[in-house]
């Protein structure tokens, strides 16, 4: 893969494609600032913050909207092939991960709004704060490999998905000793697991943002086949 | 993509490229071989068209040729067919092989080649007759009178060639009156006529407009049943939608051929990549 989009004999080509790419590097950064006001807002009880992450969901949406018009766009009228085609199908995937992350930010608004009005209690919040702050970072640095077409930066997010899921045990086993001891607690332990399981999940469609890197960069389809599998193709010369 | 889904063999180690994955020989269950061009070289006085190809064209199945304007593909072609001969100055080495038989070996009777290997070129080209005696023209060449047997073969072809609900009630009509698409396909009835081994097609649909094109390439994916397809193309997109296997030339030298699957996702060569997504070297 060029990791220039440039050189196309048409400009206007080169521009649609530049475009497209830097829309999504756009829709992420937003994604990602919804990540970390989500979290935040959980973590202080900010019921303000949370609302209006809430409201920004519907610019991730229309963002993804805008992003699958022009990828059609450019589909009807340019007919990319090769790296290209391999471009437009990325960043149709892509999108739609970064969509459903922004619904997850939503989620974990929702339940700070939520957790907010329950309670006082600040038990394992620590916790999810590392844990939002990970996976924000993860979609950061899979965002940074889709700019720079960097398969190896990519395979390292994807490991990171592992230490996600181990850190969402973890909190998960918490919060059941937390109801076993006290029932009171169940209802607020609930919404700390819906939270982190929306957490995990962000982390979850990062890995797959990975995944259509190397698809972009490699012609390959890693998905459903395991890191080390993964790792073998990013590694492979092309 | 798997190894034994690449039906050809191209030994491009002597070029330095990295060639496909296998360099040899077919591997045993993938298609029959039809057309194999070994090492073969052409020179037009001085001036190398050709420089060592190696290609295996699989039995019933489109192959199309695809590279810029002075590469060779049209040189290529007219190869399968021996149409080079009729060029002064046209010198050819190596070889080239329909099934077993060497098509420059020493005493080739070249009319029977060309019935096996048929030709449709850029500009139809209908001879100023009645539709009927274009088609039936290859058959009077061998001498065949029995009318019922000519009206049989004429329908046939015309039925191969997707024409003859067109034309069924004007067959005696001269074919210079139909549309450039119609011709096209006339012409190719009087190629399958003689029921020939392999149809090569060079550029068949550049002088058609969009909708006998598409008539054209539906045609094509038809044909395929039955013949060995060749196809030389400038429309890349066309490549994509009737080929199984594409090629990519580039001054004289076969750079991909592979599955046009791959080759329209994931070439391996950068110059095939580079062609294709209309990107300058």
């Amino acid at each position: 893969m060029d990791k220039n989009l440039g050189h196309h004999i048409s400009q206007q080509f080169n521009e649609d494609l530049e475009e497209i790419r830097s829309h999504v590097l756009a829709m992420g950064g937003l994604v990602e600032e919804q990540i970390q006001k989500a979290t935040n807002s959980l973590v202080d009880g900010d019921i303000a913050l949370a609302e209006a992450v809430i409201k920004n969901d519907t610019k991730v949406n229309k963002a993804e909207v805008n992003i699958d018009e022009e990828c059609t766009n450019i589909i009807a009228r340019r007919q990319p092939t090769a790296s290209d085609l391999r471009l437009v199908v990325a960043v149709i995937k892509t999108i739609t991960d970064l969509e459903r992350i922004g619904d997850q930010a939503e989620r974990v608004a929702r339940m700070g709004i939520r957790l907010a009005e329950q309670s006082d209690s600040k038990i394992n919040y620590m916790e999810i704060r590392h844990m939002g702050e990970r996976v924000a970072l993860m979609v950061h640095n899979a965002l940074d490999a889709f700019a720079r077409m960097d398969v190896d930066a990519a395979v390292e997010v994807a490991k990171e998905d592992k230490i996600v899921d181990v850190e969402y045990d973890g909190i998960m086993r918490q919060s059941l000793t937390y109801m076993m001891e006290d029932p009171k607690t169940i209802t607020q332990m609930l919404d700390i697991m819906w939270t982190v399981r929306a957490m995990e999940r962000i982390g979850d469609h990062a890995q797959n943002i990975c995944e259509y890197i190397i698809y972009l960069v490699k012609g390959k389809d890693v998905r459903h086949t395991s890191i080390e599998k993964m790792e073998k193709e990013a590694l492979k010369k092309r | 993509m798997s190894a034994d889904k690449i039906p050809h063999a191209i030994n491009m180690d002597k070029l330095g490229r990295h060639s496909n994955n296998n360099n040899d020989a077919l591997k045993p269950g993938a298609e029959k071989p039809c057309l194999t061009a070994n090492n073969l070289n052409l020179y037009y006085g001085e001036k190398q068209a050709l420089k060592d190809v190696n290609l295996v064209i699989p039995e019933k199945k489109v192959s199309a040729f695809i590279g810029p304007s002075g590469c060779g593909k049209s040189t290529f072609l007219r190869c399968f067919n021996r149409m080079n001969d009729l060029v002064d100055g046209c010198r050819i080495e190596g070889d080239i092989n329909l099934y077993d038989d060497n098509i420059y070996a020493k005493g080739v009777d070249v009319a029977e080649l060309r019935r096996r290997v048929g030709m449709v070129f850029q500009k139809p080209n209908p001879f100023p007759k009645t539709i009927y005696e274009n088609v039936a023209y290859g058959l009077r060449l061998q001498g065949v009178k029995n009318r019922r047997l000519l009206d049989e073969v004429v329908e046939k072809s015309l039925r191969g060639a997707a024409l003859w609900d067109e034309v069924k009630d004007r067959l005696h009509e001269s074919a210079l009156g139909l549309s450039g698409g119609q011709q096209q396909r006339v012409v190719i009835a009087r190629a399958i006529a003689i029921e020939p081994e392999v149809l090569l097609l060079d550029e068949p649909a550049s002088a058609l407009d969009p909708i006998s094109t598409l008539k054209i390439e539906e045609l094509i994916s038809e044909l395929k049943n039955d013949y060995t397809i060749v196809i030389v193309t400038h429309n890349m997109q066309q490549a994509a939608r009737v080929s199984d296997y594409t090629a990519f030339m580039y001054i004289g030298e076969l750079i991909e051929f592979s599955d046009t699957n791959s080759i329209f996702t994931n070439p391996k060569n950068k110059q095939t990549e580079d062609y294709i997504t209309g990107r300058y070297g």
